[in-house]
């Protein structure tokens, strides 16, 4: 059940958008001295980009990793999350011994621009006007989302990142990082990615935005001031969408035919199957915690990148005289950024003779993979990363020096 | 597809395979060498170990690729017959083949990409004329199975198999120089410097070739 509580009068909250204004999280605020230029043309000023950090930032600041979130995630990557109650979303993966050691590495993550988790996004309020922004927020892109979390590290003070990594949308934004600050990338991990959306997933986007924009309730973006939440299109996007992060026999595994709660079919459209049922669940909770025009954005973002058109077409030279070393994942059931995608990214770094790995990872849990307990991915991050901390030259063991900076 | 016959080759006293310290040997320090079908990484790890190169390696296979990426090498999935066609020219100082011409489906075209690609090339392959090969063909009349070539003739990887002979013909035929060429025998020392050819053909068990572009 939501409880929709006012805010500012007339603006009216589900109550876990409470945490677009009100962040459990960092905050660093970019006054008007330091707009965010954005692809679109426009200087957004001001905005906040909010933020999680774990582990100690060492005395040559040289062993910050970024953690880039997908779509639906945030920057709450490595606690329980202040929503949901649940864990972070990469703990499995992230914190003190795991393959991104806190106790090595001063782990950042921030909730991207365009986001609902207190980074300034559709459902912030506009200064200007004292409402929340709707449609009247900028379209941003996946190079926006780089930027700002530049002048985050700025503002934190480190020049040099030695690690970025991320699946699905953040593992475009770590492709994105290696190309727009090379110099400031040691090693890139990019995981279930790839350099451009395809008209395939365009597609399903679209079906997903449609979803929500059908919703009486949407009443052209402006539901905080009506009083209304989207609720319906957000699940059925949500639904849609977490069908393409499974795979059929992942699905076949988990649910099969299998009736809920039940031993026949009601001959009804209730959700007499169990995969049914799950799919409600997921949409439902999902609007708990996520905007709806967020998600309009944020896919929009994902539908924009093209590496390759911005580097004059020949995607090689997106990365060209790159020294970044990447290590480039993807999985065997992966049908929405399926390996071929990553193999591309393979062949343009190879063509900018980039130092590259890539592993492909046999699982039948599909594009979800990534966020899932896969030892072999564990593994392979951590060869990596030990790897690249050689070459970086980062002692071994618990990082001591400067904590973590004040914001 | 790479070190087929890995199990079965002699090791040194540091536990390391002698065609592999051989091919070490070969390679200056400090330059950039890519390692065509690497398997689990040695010969790239022995390279960074003792001569600080900057090592990247091919391999075909899913489980050799994962051991070497979890090791912190920089390997890719990949097929020495289809993917060095996207390498640019002059990408590195050394492409290594090793233990893995036999088993490409193109030998001619995969040699000719790799001093496209490298300065120098380093092929290393089992010699189909070693004597015990012959041997078996022609006392036992069966396909020839050695401790290095353990494969049945029906379930072998290895397509292409040549004589050092063999291969020798190919380098001069695409133009190709040979800097350095060194036999094994069968324990893994090699045979004198100054014997001749024909005698390589029949007394190496394996052969190692350093090899260049005729400009």
């Amino acid at each position: 059940m939501v409880h929709v509580l006012p805010l500012n009068g007339a603006v009216t909250r589900g109550e876990g958008l409470q945490e677009a204004d009100r962040p459990t999280s960092q905050v660093a605020v970019f006054g008007a001295d330091r707009p965010l230029q954005l692809d679109n043309g426009v200087a957004l000023s001001p905005f906040q980009i909010a933020y999680q950090t774990y582990g100690a930032l060492n005395a040559d600041r040289s062993n910050a990793v970024l953690v880039c979130h997908a779509l639906t995630g945030d920057q709450h990557v490595a606690n329980v999350h202040p929503v949901t109650k649940k864990s972070g979303w990469w703990e499995t993966l992230i914190g003190p011994g795991k393959p991104i050691d806190t106790e090595r590495y001063f782990v950042i993550c921030s909730n991207v621009v365009g986001g609902c988790m207190g980074s300034t996004g559709p459902a912030s309020i506009d200064p200007k006007s004292g409402k929340p922004w709707g449609l009247e927020f900028p379209v941003i892109t996946i190079r926006d989302m780089v930027r700002a979390q530049a002048m985050l590290l700025d503002h934190l003070g480190i020049d040099t990142l030695f690690a970025c990594v991320g699946g699905s949308m953040g593992g475009m934004q770590v492709l994105q990082w290696a190309a727009s600050y090379p110099q400031r990338v040691f090693a890139a991990l990019p995981i279930a990615c790839a350099t451009r959306h395809s008209a395939q997933n365009i597609a399903f986007h679209e079906v997903g935005r449609q979803a929500i924009m059908a919703d009486p309730e949407w009443r052209g973006g402006r539901y905080h001031l009506e009083g209304t939440n989207p609720r319906r299109g957000l699940a059925v996007a949500r639904m849609g969408a977490h069908i393409t992060y499974l795979s059929d026999a992942a699905l076949h595994r988990k649910f099969g035919r299998k009736f809920q709660d039940r031993e026949n079919p009601t001959f009804s459209f209730d959700a007499d199957f169990e995969v049914e049922s799950y799919l409600r669940h997921q949409g439902s909770s999902f609007v708990e915690r996520f905007d709806a025009n967020s998600y309009l954005y944020l896919t929009r973002a994902m539908d924009y990148f093209d590496l390759a058109a911005d580097a004059g077409g020949v995607l090689a030279n997106a990365f060209k005289g790159a020294p970044t070393r990447f290590c480039v994942i993807s999985f065997t059931s992966d049908w929405l950024f399926p390996t071929s995608e990553s193999r591309a990214i393979v062949h343009a770094l190879n063509a900018s003779s980039a130092r590259v790995s890539f592993a492909e990872i046999v699982t039948d849990k599909g594009h979800d993979a990534f966020l899932l307990d896969e030892p072999e991915m564990f593994a392979i991050v951590r060869g990596f990363l030990d790897g690249a901390g050689k070459a970086r030259g980062l002692a071994r063991g618990l990082a001591r020096g400067v904590k973590a900076p004040a914001s | 597809m790479s070190n087929l016959t890995a199990a079965n080759i002699e090791r040194n006293a540091g536990g390391n395979r002698v065609d592999l310290v051989l091919i070490a040997d070969m390679v200056e320090r400090g330059v950039k060498v890519l390692d065509v079908g690497c398997g689990d990484g040695e010969l790239l790890s022995l390279l960074g170990d003792t001569r600080d190169v900057d090592g990247r390696g091919i391999e075909l296979s899913r489980e050799g690729v994962n051991a070497c990426v979890a090791k912190g090498l920089a390997v890719i999935q990949g097929d020495a017959d289809t993917d060095l066609a996207d390498y640019p020219d002059d990408a590195f100082d050394y492409v290594i083949l090793s233990q893995t011409i036999q088993a490409t489906r193109h030998p001619r075209i995969v040699l000719e990409h790799m001093l496209r690609i490298g300065r120098r090339a380093i092929v290393s392959f089992p010699n189909f004329g070693h004597w015990t090969v012959r041997a078996q063909l022609m006392f036992a009349g069966h396909m020839p199975q050695t401790d290095i070539l353990p494969y049945s003739w029906y379930d072998t990887p290895n397509i292409h198999h040549c004589t050092i002979k063999d291969f020798r013909t190919l380098c001069s035929e695409i133009g190709v120089k040979m800097e350095r060429a060194v036999a094994l025998n069968a324990w893994g020392s090699p045979l004198r410097l100054n014997a001749p050819w024909w005698f390589w053909n029949l007394f190496g068990e394996q052969a190692v070739f350093l090899l260049s572009r005729r400009d």
